[in-house]
């Protein structure tokens, strides 16, 4: 009997292990590039990544989607990474003053809006009704979208008052780490308004309505990108950025809602 | 009358037991020692020590011409190697093992060589031996307390000890088992002739299965001899109230059930 | 005699009502959560969700690593347990009481502890670079942070299953000759084995469900690090109903696991009455 159960366990055993097994043997055969992108960039990256991959069919685009700042702290902290591209210059600046990136280069810009649920329960038409959200969700202070916040509130107080600026912070619920789970509160309802970029509003375009930030008091955003220096695949991370500045990554990032590197609008 | 070479187990050990100290020597030979006393009064710090499983602070135990123990030469054998049989108050049977097996793991710590169908003939000889036999391939929860007891000391035998140390035999049987057990151990002890010492507080175990007593008071030997001689001058009260209960059953607190034969 | 009987009627329909009412809304509580996340959205919802790009890896994942680490736990931690359970020297009490800080400490600690054991720029990671060898932010890392949290499960019950053992009969199987591998494997495992199996599925589910220290030390990696935990809460940003699917798969295996708990601890009631008896 106990031959029985032992040979019973070591047969679960094995079934059990198999798919580790396939898990191991489907990524043996390329080569990983390693990409960590700002949470704003996971649909129109992933579109990116197919491009890239048919034009290098010997290469399997991993990402990780996060706040910019949890990815500045991973790379920081020893995550082998090929490329980063992040939401702001202040992490990506963190990461130039200790040599760790090769000549980050802007490659898109982006506009942070205000978006409210579909059914807009606290009834905002224009900026200037914000104080009006009960529950307002914001970035928190490290992340890009966070800081933009900020900065537009803190513009705001100038041109609407000390008030209006007292009256929108006393109504913020929540600071969410990325802009991602901004956007997630204000789709689930748990926000009246949240402050997220255009492009991650045009994701989800059934389900929240944007209102805008007047041009005087917003902030456009840059998004730089650039190769680790110390990246395991530095050729295959060159032709990632290379492909992301080129007209093909260009046309793709602006189908997305992202503007163009020239353009020429705000501030 | 030539002597023959009589196995015999010397202890002479010091150990610290909290509030007192144990100091106690005792010798043994053919005839089998009943180790008496009060409780806490370190008998079972005695037995472990003598087994190997408590490491005394001072001492010598000589059984027959191996040194098992002794400070002074730095000599620690362990339990493992003692060859001295231990049978603990509950008979220390193993629960996820049948009858044969206990007896055939004692082989199989011997003698390595012999394949497990060898050791389990062997473990069905001794069974035999004690007429229990046909329990072989109970599970030791299913046996009585006599059936235990025999199992016990068949397990026990089968690992060929030099000595025998039984701590409270009977006091886990009720009153019928007792009588059984008690003829039985006293048959096995007297023919096997080897070292006996026998934890007990049962003064019908000590009539029945020793013929000499060694009172333990506070982690001193008080008394040590021929039981009817330490019964004719009891050191200590203790002394004198085990071994003044009535040897006549039925006429004492202890018989509650029919008649004994002793 | 008549109020006696009136009050004690009263003070009887008291008790009930007390009783009813608290516990009914603990129960009310813990309850209606799990029937909002098997009954939100409906099955279609459902369905879609689990067909989600992330959903089998993150499974595959899951499955593999937590079986490599309980793995781990059981292999390191029974000689630990067996150790710790015999050990006369004082300082064993301290040190399982050391051993048992991961249940208590957040798991983001734990994640940051190890980062700063093991990162590149950790204390040990310096070293371990020169080897050649960085785990994290790899499929080792998801493994070292299962097993730190989920190893303290096993031991407690480990430790505990040692230190139940009748002490007689070890001394009696030493007695009959029995060395200390025939004592530990013959002996002490076979009496011990249904608390250590109860132990080792509970180091199971810790390390199923551990999400903190996985993200700070493994990351988030599609694929390569992002466990089904780790999965959900990626899930939540894209659709709440892959984060509600991914969820009901993992409480489906916690269920399933309990169950396993249970058949085996009614093993363990049986061995021990076999025992005692």
């Amino acid at each position: 009997m106990n031959r029985r159960r032992f040979v019973l366990i070591a047969l679960l055993a094995a079934g059990l292990m198999a798919p580790f097994l396939a898990l191991r043997a489907s990524g043996g055969e390329k080569q990983e590039l390693v990409v960590f992108a700002a949470a704003s960039l996971r649909e129109v990256f992933e579109k990116v990544a197919l491009t890239f991959e048919k034009q290098h069919p010997n290469a399997k685009v991993r990402f990780n989607f996060a706040g910019s700042q949890d990815l500045r702290v991973q790379i920081e902290q020893g995550a082998k990474v090929d490329v980063f591209a992040s939401a702001d210059w202040k992490h990506m600046k963190l990461l130039a003053s200790k040599d760790t990136v090769v000549e980050p280069a802007v490659f898109a810009r982006n506009l942070p809006v205000v978006v409210v649920p579909k059914n807009n329960p606290a009834k905002l038409r224009t900026f200037a009704d914000l104080p009006k959200a009960k529950h307002l969700v914001v970035g928190a202070t490290e992340v890009p979208i966070g800081a933009y916040t900020d900065a537009i509130f803190a513009a705001a107080e100038k041109v609407y008052g000390k008030a209006f600026h007292e009256q929108v912070l006393a109504q913020i619920r929540s600071r969410e780490l990325s802009v991602r789970q901004v956007l997630t509160k204000v789709v689930l309802g748990e926000g009246d308004a949240g402050i997220v970029y255009r492009t991650d509003a045009l994701t989800v375009p059934d389900k929240v309505q944007i209102i805008d930030i007047p041009k005087a008091i917003n902030i456009v955003a840059e998004y730089p990108i650039a190769v680790l220096k110390a990246a395991p695949a530095s050729e295959l991370a060159r032709a990632f950025v290379k492909l992301v500045l080129s007209r093909q990554g260009q046309d793709t990032l602006a189908a997305a809602g992202f503007s163009k590197v020239d353009f020429q609008g705000l501030k | 009358m030539i002597e023959t070479c009589v196995p015999r187990l010397s202890v002479a050990v010091q150990a610290a037991l909290g509030p007192f100290s144990l100091q106690a020597s005792l010798e043994v030979g053919a005839e089998p020692l009943a180790l008496v006393g009060p409780n806490g009064s370190g008998k079972t710090s005695l037995l472990l020590a003598i087994l190997g499983l408590r490491t005394p602070d001072r001492g010598r135990i000589v059984l027959s011409d191996e040194i098992l123990f002794d400070t002074a030469l730095a000599i620690d054998r362990p339990t493992e190697e003692r060859h001295l049989a231990y049978l603990p108050q509950d008979f220390g049977l193993f629960p996820h093992l049948t009858v044969v097996d206990n007896v055939a793991f004692a082989l199989a710590c011997r003698s390595e060589s012999a394949s497990p169908k060898q050791r389990c003939a062997l473990a069905m000889t001794w069974l035999d031996r004690f007429a229990i036999g046909h329990l072989a391939k109970r599970n030791p929860s299913q046996l009585s307390g006599g059936e235990r007891q025999r199992v016990a000391l068949a397990r026990a035998l089968a690992s060929s000890p030099k000595a025998l140390l039984l701590d409270e035999p009977t006091a886990s049987l009720d009153v019928e088992a007792r009588v059984e057990v008690r003829a039985f151990l006293a048959d096995s002890i007297r023919s096997l002739g080897l070292p006996t010492i026998l934890v007990t507080h049962d003064v019908m175990d000590v009539e029945a299965l020793a013929s000499r007593i060694a009172v333990l008071e506070k982690g001193q030997v008080v008394a040590c001899g021929l039981l009817h001689d330490v019964r004719a001058a009891p050191p200590t009260s203790f002394a004198r109230r085990l071994l003044s209960s009535p040897t006549v059953p039925g006429t004492g607190p202890i018989c509650t059930q029919g008649v004994h034969h002793n | 005699m008549k109020r006696a009987a009136g009050s004690r009627a009263s003070s009887g329909r008291l008790y009930n009502a007390a009783m009813v009412g608290l516990g009914g809304v603990l129960l009310l509580f813990l309850v209606l959560p799990f029937v909002a996340l098997v009954f939100d959205g409906g099955p279609e919802a459902i369905w879609r969700g689990l067909g989600c790009a992330l959903t089998w890896p993150a499974l595959r994942l899951s499955l593999a690593t937590t079986l490599i680490s309980v793995a781990l736990v059981v292999l390191g931690g029974t000689p630990l347990a067996w150790w710790l359970a015999r050990s006369r020297w004082r300082s064993a009490r301290w040190l399982e009481i050391l051993l048992q800080l991961p249940v208590v400490i957040p798991p983001a600690v734990g994640g940051i502890a190890l980062l700063l054991a093991f990162g590149r720029r950790g204390l040990f990671g310096e070293a371990l670079e020169r080897l050649g060898w960085t785990p994290a932010f790899s499929v080792v890392a998801v493994v070292m942070a299962q097993v730190f949290v989920s190893a303290p499960f096993y031991l407690q019950a480990a430790v505990q299953a040692f230190g139940r053992l009748d002490p007689s009969l070890l001394a009696v199987a030493r007695s009959l000759g029995a060395s200390p591998p025939r004592l530990f494997l013959r002996v002490a495992l076979p009496l011990a084995r249904p608390w250590l199996i109860g132990g080792a599925a509970m180091s199971w589910a810790r390390a199923l469900g551990e999400f903190g220290a996985t993200l700070m030390f493994a990351g988030n990696m599609t694929g390569k690090t992002q466990t089904l935990p780790l999965a959900i809460y990626t899930a939540l940003e894209l659709d709440i109903h892959t984060a509600q699917a991914l969820s009901l798969l993992l409480v489906v295996f916690a269920f399933a696991l309990l169950l396993f708990l249970r058949r085996f601890n009614r093993g363990a009631e049986t061995t021990r009455r076999l025992a005692t008896s």
